[in-house]
């Protein structure tokens, strides 16, 4: 019988490196308990103690896993070329900054990123585990058209899934990403629904066969003009579908991390809310339907300004609750240090100083210590694109 | 949709939250007539009205015991019955600040091409039937499936059956007023090991949740009455603590935090075991987000039934041994059980196999 000791020191941790130490917590602590393991496979220590230490108090995760065509609007948007240098020499910006650790607990990569080096050779994968920083991958392979369905997608990328993620494994990735997306103008279909669950049920399932963390992320996307209740409806729907198919594929739900929308109205609905309303539906869904074994659950920003995704991160924190509450943010942590940088050398350090500022902000978010003074008008600029594709 | 919001949902989640009260717990007196014949013929008492009502009033008028309760789930007779002075039960439980209960289930009956698995009758005219009991004082109802682990059970349709059952009972309660407790009992028959109850038990809760929330049930207007998870019942036993670690890691799994409040059916424990069981679980250093009570039968009425056995003179010393398990009980439910001045009949097992309510 194998038992998982929830509270037991990160003992060895990514092949062996020393154990996470993070600072002293605002948890009360508890004493060790088994966390009994009925179908254990033979990671199952290893995802239980990775899942936590990124749902550590105070951090979040750095989303950097745009593929190469995404990556590319993003330099494209400052004047600069989609290469391979260019891309290289932007993720190393962001992944040298200085003291990153202290508010981000993982960063998911996107796969070229992973096998690259800074330009004095030194691999990425080392720069993160120097500042304690978990190496996450995409593992899927985008959405394309469902048939039958009402002009909906699905996500694709189970074949040869399991030997990518033991790959990725042996390169230091310890944690799987996979984003599934449902569209509320577009019904949802229950089809879209059924296929969007399953999918990230079996990539799970897979995922943790081969020693990645997966993050479970079925994204309801803004476009449309519902009202802030229709989301939540929909929100329940696709939650129940997605916890349902993890539990029947035998998913150790203590060695997963969720990533969800936040629940706020369609980004055409003519009421904005605010962020204590937010907090409060999207709380609702997560008490709803999210098993408290479930040790993280760390939102995306999906089209929010830096500020707004700050200020709805900190609404939800500001009493206790059963799982870790935080960020998996990618343009709402990045879109000042890209406009700051310009591609410019002399610009880097001014640019690590920006990701600091908006990482150190939504870390006193997840404590619920977010006080929002200092914040320029670029974090505040909304980043929502209609019928945006990644 | 969404969660059902009927007319009654601020007082169903008002009403769940109280009965989930800390300290506070169930009993569990719905034995039908012919169950409740089987207790009294252990003592050697007549099944007949007067006593089954003569055994419900030494439980409801037991000085101080009250007190210790939240709830109590009645028989349709007994919501009806009154004290020998003429004051229904319902009055009398209601001026105690306890929520009367019914059972609303008509028993179980073995689905067709099955290993003798079951599902539970009870929905002809069950919304009319909740409509008439809220109006008699009742605030919750209770269903009770089953469900039984052998080498192909549960099966897929058993679990499928009894989940769909549930919920189907649970947003129809709540339509009319009455809190659903939802149980999905795994009996413990059997010499399979706690970690094949656990996986099973996992199973039927995440089919049951399943199917609540397409029912669109309000989890906040419910309470989940489940078995703790334990090795067979021809197995050897554990302690219970190892009880507790898969008991709640089972919970956590499944149970989303909204439900306000967990209680649990011994299933043929002790009086004793129960409470240490419940006890142990309450003591667990784990985030569990809902409360962890009990809703007991048997094991809160084994040891008073006996020394009452019938007897008038015998009532006094009867309800000091109820007030003394609702009082363990509900130290258990804060971890502050000490543990047994048990005497023998508080220790005797109350498993019986192929057990029939």
């Amino acid at each position: 019988m194998a038992t998982v000791k929830l509270s037991a020191p990160a003992s060895q941790w990514v092949g062996g490196r020393k154990s996470l130490g993070r600072g002293p917590s605002v948890r009360p602590s508890f004493r060790r308990v088994s966390v009994p393991v009925v179908r254990a496979g033979s990671y199952t220590h290893e995802l239980v103690q990775t899942a936590k230490s990124i749902a550590s108090p105070g951090h979040g995760i750095l989303a950097i896993d745009e593929s190469n065509a995404t990556c590319g609007k993003r330099l494209a948007s400052i004047g600069l070329d989609n290469t391979e240098a260019n891309r290289q020499a932007y993720r190393q910006l962001l992944l040298t900054t200085r003291g990153l650790g202290e508010y981000i607990s993982g960063a998911i990569l996107f796969e070229e990123t992973l096998y690259q080096s800074t330009t004095d050779g030194k691999k990425f994968v080392d720069c993160l585990h120097e500042e304690k920083i978990v190496p996450g991958i995409k593992v899927d392979k985008g959405l394309v058209p469902l048939p039958g369905s009402n002009n909906e997608s699905w996500c694709q990328g189970l074949d040869g899934l399991a030997s990518r993620c033991a790959e990725y494994y042996k390169q230091g990735a310890r944690f799987a990403k996979w984003r599934t997306v449902v569209s509320i103008p577009s019904g949802p279909s229950a089809l879209a629904i059924k296929e969007a669950a399953w999918g990230l049920a079996r990539y799970a399932a897979i995922a943790q066969d081969n020693g990645l963390v997966p993050i479970v992320e079925p994204e309801i996307l803004l476009d449309g003009d519902h009202p802030i209740e229709r989301t939540l409806e929909v929100a329940e729907d696709v939650w129940a579908e997605v916890f349902y198919y993890l539990a029947q594929n035998n998913v150790v739900f203590e060695g997963i991390l969720l990533k969800p929308s936040m629940v706020t109205p369609g980004a055409e609905h003519k009421d904005k809310a605010s962020p204590e309303t937010i907090a409060k539906f999207t709380l609702k869904l997560l008490h709803r339907r999210v098993p408290p074994a479930v040790p993280g659950i760390m939102f995306l920003s999906g089209g929010q300004s830096e500020v707004e995704a700050t200020l709805n991160l900190n609404a939800m924190n500001q009493g206790p609750n059963p799982w870790h509450v935080s960020f998996s943010y990618a343009r709402a942590l990045q879109n000042t240090v890209l406009k700051t940088w310009q591609g410019l050398p002399e610009n880097v350090e001014a640019a690590q100083k920006a990701l600091l500022v908006r990482a150190k902000a939504n870390s006193l978010a997840q404590l619920g210590c977010y006080s929002g003074e200092d914040e320029n008008e670029e974090a505040k600029k909304g980043m929502f694109e209609k019928g945006y594709t990644y | 949709m969404s969660a059902f919001v009927g007319k009654y949902a601020d007082e169903l989640i008002k009403t769940a939250k109280y009965i989930a009260t800390p300290g506070k717990g169930i009993l569990a007196a719905d034995e039908s007539t012919g169950t409740i014949g089987k207790r009294l013929a252990s003592i050697n008492v007549e099944n007949i009205e007067s006593n089954r009502q003569a055994l419900r009033e030494l439980l409801f008028t037991s000085p101080n015991a009250l007190s210790y309760l939240s709830g109590v789930i009645l028989f349709e007779e007994t919501l009806y019955q009154k004290t020998t002075g003429g004051k229904p039960f319902v009055d009398v439980l209601i001026e105690n600040s306890v929520i009367p209960g019914i059972k609303v289930d008509k028993g179980t009956v073995e689905i067709a091409g099955t290993n003798s698995e079951t599902t539970t009758q009870g929905f002809d005219s069950l919304g009319a039937r909740c409509q008439q009991y809220y109006k008699a004082g009742a605030r919750f109802a209770k269903w009770r499936a089953v469900l039984k682990i052998g080498p192909t059970e549960p099966s897929e349709l058993a679990i499928q059956q009894n989940a769909q059952g549930l919920a189907r009972y649970a947003i129809i309660c709540q339509e009319n007023g009455l809190v659903p407790i939802v149980e999905p009992e795994v009996l413990t028959d059997g010499n399979h090991d706690i970690k094949k109850c656990a996986a099973v038990t996992e199973k039927v809760l995440a089919a049951v949740y399943k199917a609540l929330n397409d029912h669109h049930v309000l989890l906040e207007g419910t309470l989940l009455k489940p078995n703790m998870v334990t090795p067979g019942s021809d197995s050897p036993k554990v302690t219970p603590e190892v009880i507790a670690e898969y008991t709640v890691a089972a919970l956590r799994r499944t149970v989303p935090p909204a439900v306000p409040g967990i209680v649990f059916l011994s299933g043929g424990q002790s009086e004793e075991e129960a409470t240490l069981n419940l006890n142990a679980i309450n003591k667990l250093e784990v985030v569990k987000p809902w409360t962890l009570s009990f809703s007991f039968g048997r094991a809160l009425q084994q040891s008073t039934i006996k020394k009452w056995a019938g007897k008038k003179e015998n009532v006094p010393a009867a309800q000091q041994a109820f007030l003394a398990r609702c009082k363990a009980n509900s130290a258990a439910t804060l971890g502050k059980y000490a543990g047994g001045n048990a005497d023998a009949a508080a220790s005797e097992s109350l498993y019986v196999k192929g057990y029939k309510y």
